[in-house]
């Protein structure tokens, strides 16, 4: 097993597709001659020449909808946004088109096509490009939407994602295009709708997904570990469909859960996951099933500002004495 | 001179779209056709114009005024109205309507009830095509309004810097729902904007299906050949409102008499007997007829069931190793459907960009 950075994973899994699929192309800004924005596609040009890897013009809007039509008459488009505050201009495309054409065509059509791009706050980028946008995707019939935190689930779910009938929102992060992480040799797919126990523990049930699992979820997990506390962390990986099952089956072990998210509270993802475990597992509760998610307001630069709106170590730890009733 | 066959189809085929739509207005004031419903009357010589120039492997799709573009180019009538039913016999068993009609057996990739947001979608199937170097032409149609949508300025750089293949056409009925569209347009001539992207514009009399007919041919060849996207404006006019529900009191009664003058099937009509190809006699034997096919198709609609209420859930993803449906074979028990067969293996020879240019532009910057 090699241990490669985030951004490697997802190249390694864009690389592999192309390979094995000549209808599987990228398109988005920078993601040619520049090498993409983030890096992700270092070298696609070069291997696999200027029609499977094209150099959009800045229009979200339009080259999102080229995506769903190439997708409409049989090939498999990966868009990369260059970040997920951008795709908010190609929302029409995304939502009235992709996510409802097999539906309007009554079973005519399909679309199978890949959104993907950075999520979440960069570190110091203001309000506009710092947002977690999940939410607003998972709200959709016709999508659906996945987002890992580490290298290994990157690079299997972005291959499941290339693969999918379907469309698919696949929302990175800024913040971990650098981290490493193993990732098995070989061929790596990692199905669709499958949560990942990223640690066991019998006390409590921590859910989250994306950057929040290694920036403050695991670490928080640790800090109640040296209190005697033992957390048991599911990593979503996919927010839809979410995998309800492994979700039961801790719940049922821990009786108390919180959940951690990086994005807003209002209507979030949380949100969702809450109604669904109070509604399904009712008797298995022991506590309300509190929320830890970004303040109610939009990121600031500043330093300080920015770091407390986002979830924390402090704010997950006290959060799950307070399930435990400590 | 045209071929006899060709003027005698085209004149059917605007009998047909007619009729087609006055039944569809008959049927939603009886309260069988409900929801929006936009109407195509005066406009049958754009479409039918342009559907004569394109082959049946063409690709055709449109904004929500939907209706003729898949008669005209094969569709079963008795499912399109059984669509606006919102019928299970409905090419889409009654999930799209009115709005969003799909006939992918006959090259018609929908109707869209987002103003322009076909516009990209045309761009991105002419890109499969290129990608696939096959040489079919995607022809996409949208209305006068659509053209101040951003999605038109974004998608048109992009088809005319990658040399799509595909014809724009903005069917231009003056007005944007009740807007007309010199009101709220810098350049109302909207074909005059494709000298922005170095595209190829060009206007046309959308009243003379002849004439329709004529440019959409000469700009399709030029487009097969390679040489890019061109947007052909067809100067047209709708005599009904908007919609159903739309009274049309921002323009007078007199306007839309002259245009009337201007009836698209009395002109070719006119034409056709003038040039002895068909006698009066010969051509309301075809206007009965077509009355015949749009009599039948209402009967199919009015006795088509509802959809199955497990429908509901049907049909938002596709489930692995799920089929795609086939409207008529479902429906119809057809069995002569051809389906589009797309390669899953084959060599990407186009060079969108070449690198040559990168090195030049490189020289060039420094």
């Amino acid at each position: 097993m090699a241990e490669i950075a985030y951004r490697e994973a997802l190249n390694q899994a864009l690389a592999e597709e192309m390979a094995r699929d000549p209808r599987v192309f990228l398109m988005g800004e920078e993601v040619a001659r520049y090498n993409g924005a983030y890096k992700v596609s270092q070298g696609l040009l070069d291997r696999f020449g200027s029609a499977r890897v094209v150099d959009a013009p800045i229009s979200e809007l339009g080259f999102a909808g080229i995506g769903v039509g190439a997708a409409m008459v049989g090939l498999r488009p990966v868009i990369e946004m260059m970040t997920w505050n951008f795709a908010i201009l190609a929302m029409d495309q995304i939502v009235n088109n992709a996510a409802k054409l097999r539906h309007m065509s009554g079973g005519q059509l399909r679309c199978p096509i890949v959104f993907r791009g950075p999520g979440g706050a960069g570190g110091r980028l203001s309000s506009q490009h710092s947002q977690a946008l999940e939410a607003n995707y998972v709200h959709f019939p016709g999508l659906k939407v996945l987002a890992p935190g580490t290298p290994a689930d990157a690079k299997g779910l972005l291959k499941s994602a290339i693969r999918d009938e379907n469309p698919v929102i696949f929302i990175e992060a800024e913040l971990l295009y650098g981290t490493r992480g193993e990732v098995p040799d070989g061929e790596h797919v990692v199905p669709i709708g499958l949560a990942d126990v990223k640690r066991q523990g019998g006390d409590v049930t921590i859910i989250t997904w994306s950057r929040m699992l290694t920036a403050c979820v695991l670490p928080a997990a640790d800090a109640l570990a040296a209190q005697g506390v033992h957390a048991e962390v599911i990593d979503l990986r996919s927010l839809r469909p979410f995998d309800t099952e492994a979700i039961a089956a801790s719940v049922k072990k821990t009786n108390r859960v919180v959940i951690v998210e990086e994005g807003w509270g209002f209507a979030g993802v949380g949100a969702h996951l809450a109604d669904f475990i109070q509604r399904e597992l009712f008797d298995d509760l022991d506590a309300p099933v509190l929320r830890v998610h970004g303040l109610d307001v939009n990121m600031a630069y500043a330093a300080n500002l920015e770091r407390v709106t986002q979830p924390s170590v402090e704010r997950i730890t006290q959060a799950v004495q307070q399930v435990l009733y400590r | 001179m045209y071929a006899p066959d060709l003027l005698l189809t085209m004149y059917r085929k605007m009998v047909l779209a007619r009729r087609f739509e006055e039944k569809a207005g008959q049927a939603y004031g009886q309260k069988k056709i409900q929801g929006f419903c936009h109407l195509y009357i005066g406009q049958e010589a754009v479409a039918v114009g342009v559907n004569e120039a394109l082959k049946p492997t063409d690709w055709v799709m449109t904004g929500y005024r939907d209706h003729v573009h898949p008669l005209i180019r094969g569709a079963d009538a008795g499912m399109l109205m059984a669509e606006l039913f919102g019928r299970d016999g409905g090419y889409s068993k009654g999930k799209g309507g009115s709005m969003h009609f799909f006939d992918i057996e006959h090259g018609f990739y929908g109707g869209y009830g987002i103003v322009g947001g076909q516009i990209p979608l045309a761009a991105g199937m002419a890109f499969a095509s290129k990608y696939r170097n096959d040489d079919r032409v995607t022809v996409c149609s949208f209305g006068d309004a659509a053209a101040n949508q951003g999605a038109m300025h974004e998608t048109f750089n992009m088809a005319a810097k990658w040399k799509l293949p595909v014809l724009y056409i903005v069917e231009n009925n003056k007005y944007g729902m009740g807007t007309d569209i010199s009101r709220v347009s810098a350049e109302p001539d909207i074909h005059k904007r494709a000298n922005a992207w170095r595209m190829r514009g060009e206007g046309v009399d959308g009243m003379d299906v002849l004439k329709v007919y004529d440019t959409a041919k000469a700009l399709i060849e030029w487009i097969r050949a390679g040489n890019g996207p061109v947007l052909l404006e067809a100067y047209t006019y709708r005599f009904r409102g908007h919609s159903m529900s739309d009274a049309a009191t921002y323009r007078t009664k007199e306007e839309v008499e002259q245009e009337k003058q201007r009836d698209p099937i009395t002109t070719l009509r006119g034409y056709v007997v003038k040039h002895k190809v068909a006698t009066d006699a010969q051509l309301d034997a075809i206007d009965e007829e077509e009355k015949a096919v749009v009599d039948q198709a209402l009967a199919f609609a009015d006795q088509s069931p509802e959809p199955p209420l497990e429908d509901v859930y049907t049909h938002h993803l596709v489930e692995p190793g799920e089929e795609d449906e086939k409207p008529r074979a479902r429906v119809r028990g057809a069995t002569d459907v051809k389906w589009p067969q797309f390669p899953t293996q084959f060599d990407v020879t186009w060079e969108l960009e070449p690198r040559t240019d990168a090195a030049q532009q490189k020289k060039g910057a420094a």
